[in-house]
């Protein structure tokens, strides 16, 4: 009885009831006679697609900035990296002189350029963050929308001889949505992909299993993020981190600065936003511009919520468990209500209303520092 | 019951779950009288007002025994508001202004004068219009009344003087109807030397009016002035009543300290260290820290080596400033001196580096990260400073979980913290374990010179004595030199070789552990034994 009540006390009634609410998705979904396999291979791709952009919540909450509503800001400079990338690519025509190389090669610019981005983006975020301590999510959320405008001025005056991106009969300005099937699209995740254009002993990397989708290159690359910030959060720097973030006080007192602490969180987040959205965009197989990335913030921080984090205190486990419960959800939730009622909007009204209510539940909970 | 008082509280007996806090409490107070209330921090006076005045607080936590007579009846008091309705008032210490609004608006907030109109007579008196005029001639007259002619009523609080700011909730509650008893808590502490000479003619000139006055102070050369009797408290107790005419500094000192001293440390074992005036582990000179509440203001002191030194005194002396101005949190000036070497505070972490650990006051707000677990809070500091407990995994350092491990089950083990082991978090343990994570997070640094502020607020007595021994038993075994800041005179007194009493941000005297009760009285009152 004790084991069973701490046991509750751990996953707390919020990600009992979503848990709950998951599996009598998947149960209805399977009586309705999907495939399981196919559900499946699904919620395993759309876990490891957002997984990252959960991942750079991390370091934001532990450095002391609360939920990074401002990941839009990492998003941007990795889709700016991304494009960025791909225009090289198409003026060097790396397609025809490397082949099977050039996707990978785009793939690794992309990164590069998206990572430089934000590490400068980034500090410069997390400099204006410690000018209004108290208030940094409330500030974020603006930031984060702000940024979005400022890259559709961008994306729109960019251009591009690269016809993929480019709005085709215009000189200027980028597409909504960029195929990258010619280019890095899927290039981990895809079984048609890598067994059609890359060599056989690459072919380890997305390959199936029966109907079953195993995606073993992002799965080895989401594994090797997530343990990357764990490990930072065992070394020195990273403990430094964690105690900025829970007691300002008492890490100064540490000899500590806690402003460059949180400085360096902010930018951390901000790459990993960068890499995270590159990631989606290689699993989606599209770069979506514009609008599109307005409320991946949102989701982002609603996923590790769900998965148990608060605004003060997030881990991995978090990451992991929040992503796959609320990506499950909505997997899920899609045939599954379709078939039940004809309200082609549904999924999505089912998406905002999970998102938004997890994230008005956790702050909610939150104390302030008064309380 | 006796009706020449006006107000009598017999009897009062307080507890705080099972922590009793007043025991048979006697106050009387005759009607045009000043009547002091005095005793050190801790003594029970805020919570004998708080039952005055029905605080919540008070009921909250299952009322109390006693009765309070008011002109000779019995009366409860159950709200600050029954408190208001049966004419007791209070100054406070912290000011209950708001900035923004005009001296006029202050003093009549929540009794405004309305006259009322078509939309009040229909909405009830909340609609009022406000009756400036009346409101303002109010104001004046009892501006006027303690003799602040230069108070404009117009103008707005926010920027005024700190003396004009007590002034105008003196008025207020003067202009309150059927005023019968004012309560000052320690109206002194934030006025400068004239304006406190003015608050205290003002005080006469009310008690002249007929209403009395309770005055909360520390401060015996005050009461002496102004006051015509008073009650002193020490530890919750009655300890008398007296005419200001019968007695002396000297018996009131003695009054308020008196109690037993017990020595946690036998005197063989003080002979066997050897304490040299020329060896000093840390100096300081003219050391000042601006730390809001407790300035520290050109303080010059030299600890000896291997000492055992406390720093005691009021509070909102500075003895807490000491050292908030060493850990980094406040900006400090003037030079912190460790075994010769100067220090330069504004570089974080410099105290630490060069040897000195500390474990705060405060702590729940500085002293510990109170999510985490026991080992990240004992390991923390020595990691950071003194790269301890990291070990090399290529070109990266990550913690050494084993050696933290180790580390922190030994020290669970050294100071007996009671716990489910290395990983519980340190936010559920009570108070006494929690000090004792502070302690051992300090002793992880290995430091030359340990400074403790508070070592046992807020911990039972059997912790309190076991954090004493401790502190004693490593300045006598590891030869470590200890400065404790307390506001607990018989803690100094039972461990400590010298004790500095710390005024107004500066040492006023150096004493002794077996000085008289007397000299530690009037020390802390801040008055120089030559007076008398």
């Amino acid at each position: 009885m004790k084991t069973l009540k701490t046991f509750y006390d751990n996953i707390g009634l919020p990600r009992l009831i979503i848990a709950l609410f998951f599996v009598l998705l998947i149960v209805a979904s399977i009586l309705l006679g999907f495939s399981p396999s196919a559900l499946f291979s699904d919620v395993v791709r759309r876990w490891l697609m957002y997984g990252t952009l959960v991942l750079a919540m991390v370091p934001g909450i532990q450095s002391g900035i609360g939920l990074n509503f401002g990941i839009s800001l990492g998003i941007s400079s990795g889709l700016f990296g991304a494009v960025l990338a791909m225009e090289v690519a198409f003026v060097r025509d790396w397609n025809g002189l490397y082949g099977a190389g050039s996707p990978w090669m785009t793939l690794g610019l992309a990164l590069l350029l998206g990572i430089i981005f934000a590490a400068i983006v980034g500090t410069l975020y997390g400099m204006l963050l410690n000018r209004v301590k108290g208030s940094e999510m409330t500030v974020s959320t603006y930031v984060g929308f702000s940024a979005i405008a400022f890259m559709n001025i961008v994306w729109l005056s960019l251009a591009f001889k690269n016809g993929e991106l480019s709005w085709p009969l215009q000189g200027q300005g980028l597409r909504n949505t960029a195929s990258l099937s010619g280019s890095f699209g899927g290039l981990l995740s895809n079984p048609d992909v890598v067994q059609t254009t890359q060599p056989e002993w690459l072919h380890w990397l997305a390959f199936r299993v029966g109907d079953f989708t195993i995606p073993l290159g992002l799965v080895l690359v989401f594994g090797f993020l997530c343990f990357l910030v764990w490990l930072f959060f065992r070394s020195k720097s990273g403990i430094a981190m964690s105690g900025a973030g829970e007691n300002q006080l008492f890490t100064t007192s540490s000899g500590i600065n806690v402003d460059k602490k949180r400085i360096q969180g902010t930018a951390i987040s901000t790459v990993l936003g960068a890499v995270g959205i590159i990631l989606y965009a290689q699993t989606y197989g599209f770069l979506q511009l514009y609008n599109a990335p307005l409320m991946m913030g949102f989701a982002s921080v609603a996923s590790i919520l769900i998965g148990g984090a608060t605004v003060k205190r997030a881990k991995i486990s978090h990451v992991l468990i929040g992503t796959l419960l609320f990506q499950g959800i909505l997997v899920t939730a899609l045939p599954v209500i379709n078939e039940v009622v004809e309200i082609g909007t549904l999924p999505e009204v089912l998406r905002i209303i999970i998102s938004n209510g997890i994230i008005l539940y956790a702050l909610s909970k939150t104390k302030g520092e008064n309380q | 019951m006796d009706d020449q008082y006006l107000l009598s509280m017999s009897n009062i007996t307080k507890e705080y779950y099972g922590n009793r806090v007043l025991k048979n409490v006697n106050l009387n107070v005759k009607p045009g009288e000043i009547h002091a209330l005095v005793g050190e921090n801790g003594a029970g006076k805020s919570t004998l007002m708080n039952i005055l005045f029905g605080m919540p607080v008070i009921f909250n936590t299952g009322g109390f025994e006693g009765q309070i007579y008011l002109d000779g009846e019995p009366v409860t008091i159950e709200s600050p508001h029954a408190a208001m309705d049966h004419g007791i008032g209070m100054v406070h210490q912290e000011f209950m202004l708001i900035p923004e609004f005009s001296v006029t608006e202050n003093i009549k907030l929540g009794r405004e004068i309305g006259e009322s109109n078509a939309l009040s007579k229909i909405f009830g008196r909340l609609l009022d219009k406000m009756d400036w005029n009346q409101m303002s001639k109010d104001s004046r007259k009892s501006l006027d009344s303690i003799g602040m002619m230069n108070i404009e009523e117009y103008a707005k609080v926010a920027g005024m003087p700190i003396g004009y700011k007590q002034f105008v909730e003196i008025a207020r509650e003067i202009d309150k109807t059927g005023i019968k008893l004012l309560v000052f808590d320690e109206p002194t502490a934030v006025l400068t030397e004239s304006e406190a000479g003015r608050l205290l003619e003002i005080m006469r000139l009310i008690a002249d009016k007929g209403i009395a006055i309770i005055f909360i102070t520390h401060r015996l050369t005050e009461v002496m002035a102004v006051a015509d009797s008073m009650t002193i408290l020490r530890d919750g107790e009655f300890v008398a009543r007296k005419e200001v005419g019968e007695t002396s500094l000297a018996n009131m000192a003695e009054l308020m300290i008196g109690r037993k001293v017990e020595r946690l440390v036998e005197d063989e074992l003080l002979g066997q260290r050897e304490l040299f005036d020329d060896r000093i582990a840390l100096e300081f000179k003219d050391y000042s820290v601006d730390m809001p509440g407790e300035r520290v203001r050109g303080m010059n002191v030299k600890v000896r080596a291997g000492e055992i030194f406390g720093f005691g005194g009021l509070a909102g002396q500075g003895k807490i400033g000491i050292l908030n101005g060493i850990m980094g949190l406040y900006d400090t000036e003037g030079e912190v001196i460790s075994f010769g070497k100067t220090l330069d505070l504004s570089k974080l972490g410099e105290a630490l580096r060069n040897g000195i650990a500390f474990v705060s006051e405060d702590r729940r707000g500085v002293g510990l990260l109170l999510g985490e677990s026991i080992e990240r809070n004992i390991t923390f500091s020595a990691m950071q400073i003194n790269n301890e407990f990291l070990k090399s995994i290529g070109p990266v350092k990550i913690l050494d979980k084993k050696a933290a491990d180790e580390h922190t089950k030994e020290m669970i083990k050294l100071l007996d913290i009671r716990c489910t082991g290395p990983s519980q978090v340190v936010g559920s343990l009570s108070g006494g374990n929690q000090q004792k994570v502070c302690l051992a997070r300090a002793l992880t640094m290995v430091p030359k010179i340990l400074i403790v502020s508070e070592p046992t607020r807020g911990i039972d007595i059997g912790a309190k004595k076991l954090v004493l021994e401790h502190l004693t038993k490593i300045n006598r075994e590891l030869g470590t030199t200890i400065v404790m800041i307390s506001s607990e005179l018989v803690e100094l007194r039972s461990l400590c070789d010298r004790i500095a009493i710390v005024s107004e941000g500066k040492v006023f005297d150096i004493m002794r552990p077996d000085d008289s009760d007397v000299a530690y009285g009037l020390a802390m009152a801040g008055v120089r034994e030559e007076v008398r």
